[in-house]
C-alpha cells in the first residue's frame, strides 16, 4: 500500500504542475521572431544587442525557413503567434492573401540589407570566370543542341560549354529544394541566364510555362550535388575537392575568405562592394515583416525595428556588416529607416 | 556411451585420418579462423571510424574550453559614474564603459592615430570585453577613479589567432644601416646595402612563373577559335605584357600586394609593412610607430616575413603585428573558458555559452521523466499483470509497439497540433518540449517495464499469493521492486533517446536563439542537441569549435 500511496501522490503532483502551468501561457512581454535561415545570422545578432541595450526581454528568434515562417506569421493575430518574420525573399501573393484571411491585415515589410549568393571555389583550383549563361549550361536538365532543340545536359567539363573555361569536371554543390538560397538561386542564376541564350528566345513566348520548368529543373547526373541545409558542409567539401564548386550566401564566403575565391560572373567579382551597388548579378535583397496589430501590444516591437535599421547596425560599418550582411546603399537605407518610423502597412498592389 | 552408440552402430565408420578427412577438418578450421578475421575487421573498422570521430571532435572541441585576454591596467576615470549614484549598482552597470577599453588599448599601444588603426585596434577586442571590469566595479565601487588589472576579452578571430596561428613568422637581421624617413604614415626606408635584392628577385621569379603558365593557356585556347575565347586570349596577352615588363627592367619597383608573403621591416620600435620594394630602398606603411627616425645600424633592424600571405587568412597584417606585440609584452593571458558553462547562446562566438541549452535539457527531461516514470511504469504493470487478455487490449499492445517506431517528427507535429493549437501552451517551453518527448518515450519505457516484470520468475508472486497477499500486494510488494533494475534501464535508455532528439523540437519552436537562461517550465528554451545544430549551421569559423565543445558536453553528459 505505501507503494501504491507514493505512486499516486507522484502522479498528483504531475498532474497539478500541469494544470497550473497552462494559466501562464496567457500573457508574453518577449517579442518572438520566426523565418528565413538565411535571414537568422542578422535577426540574431540585432536580438542579442537588443536585449543587451536594456530594452526588454532578449527576443526569441526560430529558424524555421522562409515558407514555414510565413505560414507561422500569417497564422493569426494574438498572443500565441510571431511579431516578426525574416524572409530571402518578399512576400507572395499566396502568402499574403493568406494573412488577410487569418485577420492579419497589416504588415509591415522592411528591407534590411542585401545578401549576394555567389559560387565558389578552392582557392587551389583554377579561378572561374563565367558568364550567367554558363551557369545555366552547366546546371539546367536540358539544354538547348546544336539544331537548337532541347536535348539532355551533354556537358561533363567545363570547356564543354565555352572552349574559354578551364578543362575540368562540372561538380557543383548547392543547397536543397526546401531551402530559400536554392530560390534565390533559379531566379538569378538560371532564370537570368537562359533569357540570355539566343537558342531559347523563341521559346520563352511560345511556351513560357516550358521555360519556366526549364529553368527550374537541375540536371540529375551527379554533376550538381546537394549538399543539404548547412552551408559549412559545403564549405568543407569545397576545401576537400578543388575542382568542386559551391552555391551558397556571401557571408560564408567572407569568412572563408582565407580558403575560398568567388567566381567572377559577368566579369564581376563578388566583393562587399559590387553586391552593395548591385553590380554583381547574384545579388538579393533580405527582408523581415512586422505584424503591426501587436506594435503596442508586445512590448519592444518598435524599438526592435528601430534598432534592425539604425546605422549602427545596418551600416556599412555597423555590427551586421561584420556579420556578413551587405548594407543597402546609403539613400535607400535612409529610405527605409524612415519607412520603418512610419510603419506604412503593406498593399496587395505592392506585392507581386 | 561411446559403446553404447557403436553397439548396434551399422558399418558407417568415419575415418579420421584419410586425406579427405583431414582435408575436411581443415577446411572447417579455416572456415573458423575467416569468421574470426572478418570479425576481428568488423571491429578493426569500426574501433577506426569511432576513434576518428571522437579524435576529430575531442581535436576541434578542446580549443573551445579555453580561451585568451589581454590583461591589462585600465585607468577607470573618475567621472565615469558622478559620486552621488555609486551607491546604486545599475548606475554602475549602464555607464558606458567602450571610450575606458579604448583608451587602455591606446594606452598599451601608444601612437596609434589614424581612425583605420584605431578601429582595427579596438575590433580585436569582444564586445564583451568591458563585463568582468564592470562587475569589478560593481562590487567594489571604491576603484572608480583608479586604475585596475582586469582581463578583457579578446574577439573570436583574435583569439583563434593565438589558438591556431594562421602564418608564421621568420626574421632576419638587417646587413646595411638603415635610415627610416619618418616615424607614421607612409615612410621610405633607404638601407647601406643590398638588403632587399634576395626578395626582388623572389618576386620577380614569381612573376616570371606566372606569366609562364599564363603563355600555356594561351597556346592552348588559340588552338580552338570563337569570340569568348579571342576575348580570354587577349586577356592573357595583357597581363603576360605586364608581368614581363616587370621581370624584365631591374630597375622598376616592385609592388608587394596581398597575394604575396608579406614583408615588413622591424626598426627603431616600431613595423613597417613594405608595399614598394627595390634592392636597396623600400616604402610602406607605419603599423606600429617608430620611437624615432633615427638610423639603425646593422643587426638592429629586422626583415620580417609573414610567411602566409595576407589574403590567404583572417587576420590582417596590421592585427597580427598589434597581437605580436601584446604577446611580446606579456599581456596576453590563456585562461579557462568559464563563459561557455556559465552564460547563454550569444551570436559572438566568444561570449556564447551552453548554460541555456544545459538548464533547458535539464527542465525539459524533468517534465518527461515525472510523467513518463509514472505513467509508462502503471501502464506496464497493469498490462502485464492485471488486464484480462481480449481483443481491446491486444489492439492496444500491438499500438504501444507501433508506437516506438513512429518516427520522431511526427510526435512534433502532434505536439504543435495538440499542446499549442488546442491547449495554448507557450511555443519555445521545456514544458511542451518535456510532453513531446514523454510521448515518444512512453512506448520505450512501458515494453522495457513489461519485459522486465515478465523476467521476473512467477514462484515469487505465487508465494506471495499462497501466504495470503492479495493480487495488488503481490505485484507491488514483491514482483515489482524485483523488476525495477530492468525497468530503470528502460528507462535510461528512454531518456538518453529524448536527451539526443531535435526533430520533435522544431516543430514547437524550441530550434529558437535563446540568450536568456530559463527559469521556468514556461520561459523560452532550447536544449542542447539543437544549440549544437544551431551552432554548426553558423559562418563564423570559431563556431566550429563551439560546437565541438557543445558534442563533448553532451557525449559526457549522456554517459552520465
Amino acid at each position: 500500500m505505501i507503494y501504491n500511496q507514493k505512486l499516486t501522490a507522484t502522479l498528483a503532483v504531475a498532474m497539478a504542475g500541469l494544470v497550473a502551468s497552462t494559466a501562464i501561457a496567457a500573457a508574453r512581454d518577449q517579442i518572438r521572431i520566426v523565418g528565413s535561415s538565411t535571414v537568422y545570422p542578422f535577426t540574431t545578432a540585432v536580438a542579442e544587442q537588443f536585449g543587451k541595450s536594456g530594452g526588454g526581454k532578449t527576443p526569441v528568434v526560430e529558424s524555421t525557413g522562409t515558407g514555414g515562417g510565413m505560414k507561422l506569421f500569417c497564422a493569426g493575430v494574438g498572443v500565441g503567434h510571431p511579431d516578426m518574420t525574416n524572409a530571402s525573399r518578399a512576400i507572395k501573393m499566396g502568402e499574403f492573401e493568406d494573412c488577410q484571411k487569418n485577420g492579419v491585415k497589416d504588415i509591415v515589410e522592411i528591407k534590411v540589407g542585401i545578401d549576394g549568393l555567389v559560387l565558389a571555389q578552392s582557392k587551389a583550383g583554377a579561378p572561374l570566370k563565367l558568364n550567367i549563361e554558363h551557369v545555366f549550361l552547366a546546371l539546367a536538365e536540358q539544354v538547348p543542341g546544336a539544331d537548337g532543340k532541347l536535348v539532355a545536359n551533354p556537358h561533363t567539363n567545363w570547356s564543354d560549354i565555352d572552349k574559354s573555361l578551364p578543362n575540368v569536371k562540372i561538380e557543383i554543390l548547392g543547397p536543397p529544394p526546401t531551402s530559400g538560397t536554392r530560390d534565390s538561386f533559379h531566379e538569378l542564376y538560371m532564370e537570368v541566364g537562359a533569357k540570355k541564350l539566343a537558342a531559347l528566345k523563341d521559346m520563352q513566348k511560345a511556351d513560357p510555362k516550358g521555360f519556366e520548368k526549364l529553368w527550374k529543373s537541375l540536371r540529375k547526373d551527379g554533376a550538381f550535388v546537394e549538399a543539404g541545409e548547412n552551408d559549412n558542409v559545403i564549405v568543407q567539401k569545397l576545401e576537400a575537392n578543388k575542382n568542386a564548386v559551391g552555391i551558397f550566401g556571401y557571408s560564408f564566403l567572407e569568412e572563408n575568405h582565407a580558403k575560398l575565391h568567388g567566381a567572377s560572373i559577368n566579369g564581376v567579382e563578388p566583393d562587399y562592394d559590387t553586391i552593395s551597388g548591385g553590380k554583381f548579378p547574384g545579388s538579393r535583397p533580405l527582408f523581415f515583416y512586422v505584424k503591426k496589430q501587436h506594435v503596442g501590444v508586445i512590448p519592444g516591437i518598435e524599438q526592435f525595428a528601430a534598432e534592425y535599421v539604425s546605422a549602427k547596425a545596418m551600416s556599412k560599418d555597423g555590427y551586421l556588416a561584420r556579420k556578413g550582411l551587405v548594407a543597402l546603399p546609403k539613400a535607400e537605407a535612409e529610405k527605409v529607416a524612415a519607412a520603418v518610423k512610419a510603419m506604412k502597412p503593406l498593399t496587395a498592389a505592392e506585392v507581386k | 556411451m561411446t559403446d553404447i552408440a557403436g553397439a548396434d552402430a551399422p558399418v558407417l565408420r568415419l575415418d579420421m585420418t584419410s586425406d579427405a578427412a583431414k582435408r575436411r577438418i581443415r577446411k572447417r578450421y579455416a572456415a573458423e579462423a575467416r569468421f574470426k578475421a572478418y570479425g576481428l575487421a568488423a571491429l578493426a573498422v569500426t574501433t577506426l571510424f569511432v576513434g576518428a570521430l571522437v579524435f576529430d571532435i575531442i581535436r576541434n572541441g578542446i580549443p573551445a574550453f579555453t580561451q585568451h585576454s589581454l590583461t591589462m591596467d585600465v585607468a577607470v576615470p573618475d567621472d565615469l559614474v558622478p559620486t552621488a549614484t555609486r551607491s546604486d549598482p545599475l548606475a554602475i552597470r549602464g555607464a558606458d564603459y567602450f571610450p575606458v577599453t579604448r583608451d587602455a588599448l591606446k594606452a598599451a599601444i601608444p601612437g596609434i592615430e589614424s581612425r583605420r588603426g584605431e578601429r582595427t585596434l579596438v575590433r580585436l577586442l569582444s564586445t564583451g570585453a568591458p563585463d568582468v571590469l564592470r562587475d569589478r566595479l560593481v562590487a567594489d565601487p571604491s576603484l572608480i577613479g583608479k586604475t585596475v588589472k582586469v582581463p578583457l576579452l579578446l574577439s573570436d578571430d583574435a583569439d583563434l589567432y593565438f589558438k591556431a596561428s594562421s602564418t608564421s613568422i621568420v626574421k632576419r637581421g638587417g646587413i646595411g644601416t638603415a635610415t627610416p624617413s619618418g616615424t607614421t604614415g607612409e615612410i621610405t626606408i633607404l638601407t647601406s646595402s643590398n638588403d632587399f635584392a634576395a626578395e626582388v628577385v623572389t618576386i620577380k621569379q614569381a612573376a616570371k612563373a606566372k606569366a609562364d603558365a599564363l603563355a600555356i593557356e594561351a597556346a592552348r585556347l588559340t588552338t580552338f577559335g570563337g569570340q569568348s575565347v579571342a576575348q580570354r586570349v587577349t586577356e592573357i596577352n595583357a597581363e603576360i605584357a605586364e608581368l614581363k615588363a616587370r621581370f624584365d627592367s631591374p630597375k622598376i619597383e616592385e609592388i608587394l600586394d596581398a597575394k604575396l608573403p608579406s614583408k615588413l621591416v622591424e626598426i627603431n620600435g616600431g613595423l613597417v609593412k613594405l608595399t614598394k620594394i627595390t634592392d636597396v630602398s623600400v616604402t610602406g606603411e607605419v603599423l606600429l610607430p617608430l620611437a624615432s627616425a633615427a638610423d639603425a645600424k646593422p643587426g638592429d633592424w629586422k626583415v620580417v616575413t609573414y610567411t602566409t600571405a595576407e589574403s590567404n587568412r583572417k587576420v590582417s597584417d596590421q592585427e597580427v603585428a598589434f597581437l605580436e606585440r601584446f604577446r611580446e609584452k606579456g599581456m596576453v593571458d590563456r585562461h579557462f573558458n568559464t563563459l561557455f558553462f556559465t552564460s547563454g547562446d550569444s551570436r559572438e562566438p566568444e561570449l556564447a555559452g551552453i548554460r541555456g541549452a544545459l538548464i533547458g535539457s535539464l527542465l525539459t527531461l524533468f517534465v518527461t521523466l515525472v510523467l513518463c516514470l509514472p505513467i509508462g511504469v502503471l501502464a506496464a504493470v497493469y498490462l502485464e499483470e492485471f488486464a484480462t487478455k481480449n481483443r481491446i487490449t491486444d489492439l492496444i499492445e500491438v499500438n504501444i509497439n507501433n508506437l516506438a517506431a513512429v518516427p520522431s517528427i511526427v510526435f512534433g507535429l502532434l505536439g504543435l497540433a495538440v499542446f499549442l493549437n488546442f491547449f495554448n501552451f507557450p511555443r519555445s517551453a521545456p514544458l511542451v518540449g518535456g510532453l513531446v518527448l514523454a510521448l515518444l518515450v512512453l512506448p520505450t519505457i512501458i515494453i522495457a517495464s513489461r519485459a522486465a516484470l515478465k523476467a521476473v520468475p512467477p514462484s515469487i508472486k505465487e508465494a506471495a499469493l499462497g501466504v495470503g497477499a492479495s493480487h495488488q500486494q503481490a505485484v507491488f510488494h514483491h514482483v515489482l521492486p524485483l523488476a525495477m533494475p530492468g525497468i530503470m534501464t528502460g528507462t535510461i535508455i528512454g531518456m538518453a533517446h529524448a536527451l539526443g532528439e531535435t526533430a520533435p523540437l522544431l516543430m514547437i519552436g524550441m530550434v529558437a536563439f535563446i540568450v536568456d537562461v530559463p527559469t521556468a517550465l514556461t520561459d523560452a528554451a532550447t536544449v542542447l542537441p539543437v544549440q549544437i545544430y544551431l551552432w554548426s549551421d553558423l559562418p563564423e569559423v570559431a563556431f566550429k569549435l563551439k560546437t565541438a565543445g557543445a558534442i563533448m558536453v553532451h557525449l559526457s553528459q549522456k554517459e552520465v
